[in-house]
C-alpha cells in the first residue's frame, strides 16, 4: 500500500476488507496503528469473517480501547470533582465528550488527554483547583508558560503527579492569535448539561470544533482520526430536523464556514459521509491537496509525502499567528534549540 | 525495504530494514522458525535511519514499528541485529493485549513450567539457556506469556540473548555453531550474542505448559535460598509486567490465582553449576 486509502475504505465500508490478501492485512494493521485508528477499525470489523490472526490482533486493539475509555471516564470524574468544588462545570471536548455521551465517535477511539472548555474569567480558579488536586505543569520553561498564557486558547498542559494523565484546559477552540475568531461565549451559552456538573457542546458546535481542530489548528497530523470523528458525528446528527441549517448558522457565527465546508467535503470524499451539498459546496482543486496529506502513510506505517507534510506544517503556523509574531516565535524556539544543543 | 516474516509462538512478525545485511543476519538466526499463521504477520518491527543521510554516512539504526517509545536512542549500524530484536521486543511489550506478560525466562519439563523472573543481570537468561541444554525445553527468554483463563504459559521461544561472560560459557556447552548469531561488541549492555533454542523448542512452540514453580535467581552471591511471600510475589510480578494495568480486572484475578497456587522462592548462586544444582533441588522438592 502506498497510502492510507485502504484504511479509509475499510472504516467506511467494512465489507471491502474481506477482499484483502495476507500481506495487505499486515499493511492495514500497520497503517491503522500509525493513525491511531486500530480500535475504531476493530469495532467496525467485529462481526465479519476476517482471517484469524487479523481478528486476534483487532481483539487486542479492542481491549486497549476499552481500557482507554475506562481511564478517560475516570479522568472526567476526577476533573468534575476538582472543578465542581469551585463552582465550575467543565464542558467536555472531543474524546471525553464522545465517551461520556455515548456517541458513535467514541466506539474504539483511542484516547489520551482530557480536554475541557471553561469560561475565560474562571481560568484562574480552575488552574488553582487543578493544581490543588495534584496536577503539575508539564513544562516549566518560562517562554512556553508565558506563550500559552498570552496567546493560546488553553492553559499550558497539566499532568497529574500520581496518575500521569494530562488535562488541557481550554477557554476557546483556536489560539487568540489565529486568523479566525470563533465565539467562545456562544459555545458555552449553547452547551448542553449532560450530568450534574458536566456539559458537552451542542451538536452543531461539536462539528464546528471538530472541523476547527482538523483544519484551523494544526498541521493535519492525526487528521484521518479527526475526520473519522466528523463522519461518525454527522451520520448521527444529520437525522435531527434542521441540523444542517443550525450547522450553517453556527459555522457562520464562529467564522468557520470555510473549514466546516471543507471538512464536510473531505468526509464525503474519504468516508462517503452523507453531507448537505449546499453547505459543503462543490469540490475545489485544493481539496485533493488535503486528502493527499491525510492519506500520506505507506504500508509500513511510515509517514510519506514529506513536501506535503512540510507545507501543511508551515501552513499551521501561518494560520495561527500574524507574520511578525511568527518570526519572533520561530526565532525564540530556534535559539532555545541551539542553546540546549550546545549544552551537550 | 528488505523484509523477513517469522512466527514466534502466537505472534507473527514482519521485520523490515532499509539495509540488506541485518535482515540476512536475522534470517540465519531464525533458521527453522515457521512463517506467520495464514501468511498474516500482525506486528511490524523495523529499523530506519534517524535522518536520511544516516543511511550511508556513519549509518545509524533507529527502532521503529507499530508500537514505539518516543526518544529511543539510535544505534550504530553494526548493532542493527540488536536494534531489530529490540524493535520486536517493543511490539510485544507495548502491544500485547491478549496474554499477561511477565518479565522472566521460562523452561518446561514433563508439561510443567519453571518461571525465572528477574532484572537483567540476575542470570535468568543464562540459567534458561543452560537448562535448555540439560533436558528442559526453553519456553521464553524475556517475555513469559500467561493465558488469563488457564494460567498456562504460552511458548515464545525467541533466541536467548547472552551477555558478556555467558557467551563463552554457552559456547563451551553448545556444539552447533550455527545456533549462534554474530558477536556484538560494545553495545549498551556490553558484549552480546544470541543463541537459538534447540530445534525441539521451536517445533513445539504451540505446546503450552502449566506453571509449577517460580524462582527468582540472583547471580554472584554465595549459595542461599529463601521463601517469597504471596504479597511480595504479587508486587514483583506486576512490577515487571508491561500490560498488567491495561488488561484490567482479568489480569488482577489471574495474578491472584498465580500467587495463591504456584510456589515461589528466591535463591542466590555463585556460579552456574551451583545455580543448576539449586534449581534441581527445588524441582525434586515439588516433584517437577
Amino acid at each position: 500500500m502506498k497510502h492510507a486509502l485502504p484504511l479509509a475504505h475499510a472504516l467506511a465500508d467494512p465489507i471491502s476488507a474481506l477482499s484483502l490478501g495476507p500481506g495487505q492485512w499486515t499493511e492495514l494493521l500497520a497503517i491503522a496503528r500509525a493513525e491511531r485508528l486500530d480500535g475504531s477499525l476493530a469495532y467496525r470489523l467485529a462481526d465479519l469473517p476476517i482471517p484469524g490472526p487479523a481478528a486476534q490482533a483487532l481483539d487486542g486493539a479492542r481491549a486497549q480501547a476499552e481500557f482507554d475509555r475506562t481511564r478517560l471516564l475516570w479522568e472526567v470524574e476526577m476533573a468534575r470533582r476538582a472543578l465542581n468544588a469551585v463552582d465550575i462545570a467543565p464542558i467536555l471536548l472531543k474524546g471525553s465528550a464522545f465517551a461520556f455521551a455515548g456517541l458513535p465517535a467514541a466506539v474504539g477511539r483511542s484516547a489520551g488527554d482530557l480536554d475541557i472548555l471553561i469560561a475565560h474569567d474562571r481560568l484562574d480558579a480552575a488552574e488553582a483547583a487543578l493544581l490543588d488536586a495534584g496536577f503539575e505543569w508539564a513544562t516549566s520553561d518560562s517562554y512556553d508558560q508565558s506563550y500559552y498564557r498570552r496567546w493560546m486558547h488553553e492553559l499550558p498542559p497539566l499532568i497529574h503527579k500520581d496518575r500521569g494523565t494530562m488535562i488541557d484546559v481550554h477557554h476557546s477552540i483556536v489560539p487568540l492569535t489565529a486568523r479566525r475568531t470563533p465565539d467562545a461565549g456562544a459555545l458555552i451559552a449553547a452547551s448542553i448539561d449532560i450530568a450534574p456538573g458536566l456539559a458537552i457542546l451542542s451538536p452543531a458546535d461539536m462539528i464546528v470544533h471538530a472541523a476547527c481542530h482538523l483544519l484551523a489548528d494544526g498541521d493535519l497530523s492525526g487528521g484521518l482520526r479527526n475526520l473519522w470523528d466528523i463522519d461518525r458525528l454527522l451520520r448521527l446528527f444529520a437525522a435531527a430536523p434542521n441540523f444542517w441549517r443550525t450547522l450553517s448558522e453556527r459555522a457562520a457565527l464562529h467564522h468557520m464556514r470555510e473549514p466546516v465546508a471543507r471538512a464536510l467535503r473531505l468526509a464525503e470524499r474519504l468516508f462517503a459521509t452523507p453531507v448537505e451539498l449546499r453547505l459543503a459546496g462543490h469540490d475545489r482543486m485544493v481539496d485533493s491537496l488535503y486528502s493527499r496529506r491525510l492519506l500520506a502513510r505507506d504500508g509500513w506505517g511510515r509517514p510519506t509525502r514529506p513536501l506535503s507534510r512540510l507545507a501543511f506544517y508551515a501552513r499551521s503556523h501561518w494560520i495561527r499567528m500574524p507574520p511578525t509574531m511568527l518570526a519572533r516565535h520561530l526565532w525564540t524556539k530556534a535559539r532555545r534549540k541551539r542553546m540546549s544543543l550546545s549544552r551537550y | 525495504m528488505y523484509r523477513f516474516e517469522v512466527r514466534i509462538g502466537h505472534a507473527g512478525f514482519r521485520v523490515g530494514s532499509p539495509w540488506r545485511r541485518p535482515i540476512d543476519t536475522l534470517r540465519r538466526l531464525y533458521a527453522g522458525y515457521p512463517t506467520p499463521e495464514e501468511g498474516i504477520a500482525t506486528l511490524t518491527a523495523r529499523i530506519a535511519p534517524p535522518k536520511p543521510w544516516r543511511r550511508w554516512l556513519r549509518p545509524q539504526a533507529a527502532i521503529a514499528g507499530d508500537h514505539c517509545l518516543p526518544d529511543m536512542v539510535p544505534m550504530a549500524l553494526r548493532h542493527a541485529l540488536l536494534a531489530l530484536e529490540m524493535a520486536m521486543n517493543m511490539q510485544v511489550a507495548l502491544g500485547e493485549r491478549r496474554y499477561l506478560l511477565i518479565h522472566a525466562a521460562a523452561v518446561e519439563r514433563g508439561g510443567k513450567a519453571l518461571i525465572l523472573p528477574g532484572e537483567s543481570g540476575s542470570g535468568k537468561s543464562t540459567l534458561a539457556a543452560l537448562l535448555g541444554e540439560a533436558g528442559w525445553r526453553v519456553l521464553a527468554d524475556e517475555f513469559v506469556l500467561i493465558d488469563l483463563a488457564t494460567l498456562c504459559v504460552l511458548p515464545f521461544p525467541r533466541p536467548i540473548s547472552l551477555k558478556n561472560d555467558a557467551i563463552a560459557e554457552m559456547q563451551a556447552c553448545v556444539a552447533d555453531e550455527s545456533r549462534f548469531g554474530p558477536v556484538l561488541t560494545g553495545t549498551p549492555k556490553g558484549a552480546l550474542r544470541h543463541l537459538r533454542p534447540q530445534a525441539d523448542a521451536i517445533a513445539r512452540m504451540n505446546e503450552s505448559a502449566m506453571p509449577a514453580l517460580i524462582l527468582f535467581p540472583a547471580f554472584g552471591f554465595p549459595s542461599d535460598s529463601a521463601g517469597v511471600s504471596r504479597s511480595e510475589l504479587f508486587a514483583r510480578l506486576t512490577e515487571g509486567s508491561t500490560n498488567y494495568i491495561a488488561l484490567g480486572q482479568r489480569a488482577f484475578e489471574a495474578m491472584l490465582r498465580i500467587v495463591d497456587t504456584i510456589p515461589a522462592a528466591r535463591f542466590a548462586y555463585p556460579d552456574s553449576a551451583a545455580g543448576l544444582a539449586i534449581v534441581e533441588q527445588f524441582c525434586i522438592e515439588i516433584g517437577l
